[in-house]
């Protein structure tokens, strides 16, 4: 049977369909979660993918934190279960406190939409576990608030935890601290990621195949039970 | 009928960089505003509500002011309760 992972809609959402067709590709079971779900239908995993849910109203992220299923994804997530916030899903995770730091408008004002260059920093979460250490990938980047803030403590403490899971290669496209594209959390199962890796799972629509790495790592890490 | 108005308003923390507000800056100064050394910009919510703003109402919006309204990470909050006059004006 193949591992079933959620893929939350929140009004708003614009990458759900992509992030389910990856998740496919990959060979995994896509399950659509709605945003007032109160249940997440035996999901192993949880995609919370991009876009403006409730239009980014107040802060982007910070309405969808108190919505219904977000209650159950939280349970699941100190659980141990592998979740991935994509760019609206970061700062959602962000918003829940699930991983810590913000993201904020872009140091340049524009929103940015290319294919940028990562360099994989963490092979050991459960959504980076299938990528080379130190693997250097490009994958689409499309964001107006990825700018990615913390106290000097906490990017001190992300970094000597090797919780920075992956690092803007180039070009900084947002002003992010210390180049950061994204980050896990303490045990590794929750990871925020601002590009869009649900974007790069066919030669024909993407600039690689890089983000497939991010779902097959889900899928190994469901197998491996290390979902705990 | 008792009304009573809540204002909130919220700031980035003065770390963490306000590029809208550098923008504001940046335009006055080139719409004739000399000597501007820094903008920065919030948000204001007014809350108006019905009957009197007792100790659990008012606990519970500062609760919110610092859950909901803002995010502790990136941002300070003020709550003020506006007057009587205020409310009615």
């Amino acid at each position: 049977m193949s591992t079933r992972i959620g893929i939350v809609t929140f009004p708003g959402s614009l990458d759900d369909a992509d992030a389910a067709r990856a998740v496919r590709i990959a060979g995994g079971e896509p399950v659509a979660l709605w945003h007032g779900d109160e249940d997440l239908k035996k999901v192993q995993a949880v995609v919370l993918p991009g876009g403006f849910s409730y239009g980014d109203y107040l802060r982007c992220g910070a309405i969808a934190r108190f919505a219904p299923v977000m209650t159950k994804v939280i349970e699941a997530a100190n659980g141990g279960m592998p979740v991935l916030g994509i760019c609206n899903g970061f700062q959602i995770l962000c918003e829940t406190h699930l991983l810590p730091g913000a993201l904020t408008r872009n140091d340049h004002l524009h929103f940015i939409c290319r294919d940028q260059r990562l360099r994989i920093e963490n092979t050991s979460s459960d959504w980076t576990r299938d990528f080379a250490p130190g693997q250097e990938i490009v994958i689409p980047l499309k964001n107006g608030e990825g700018g990615y803030v913390a106290d000097e403590a906490t990017l001190d403490l992300l970094e000597g935890e090797g919780r920075v899971i992956a690092r803007y290669l180039e070009v900084n496209p947002n002003g992010s601290r210390r180049d950061i594209a994204g980050v896990c959390n303490e045990r590794g199962n929750v990871v925020g990621l601002m590009p869009h890796p649900e974007h790069a799972v066919e030669d024909l629509t993407g600039p690689s195949t890089d983000g497939l790495f991010f779902f097959a790592s889900a899928l190994t890490s469901v197998l491996a039970g290390s979902h705990r | 009928m008792l009304l009573a108005r809540v204002i909130v308003d919220v700031m980035l923390k003065p770390e963490i960089l306000d590029p809208q507000g550098r923008a504001v800056q940046g335009a006055l100064g080139r719409l004739g505003l000399s000597g501007v050394t820094d903008v920065r910009q919030g948000k204001q919510f007014v809350i108006d509500i019905d009957g009197e703003l007792d100790e659990d109402r008012r606990a519970k919006l500062e609760e919110l002011a610092g859950e909901l309204l803002s995010n502790p990470v990136i941002e300070d909050y003020r709550m003020t309760v506006a007057n009587d006059d205020e409310v009615r004006a």
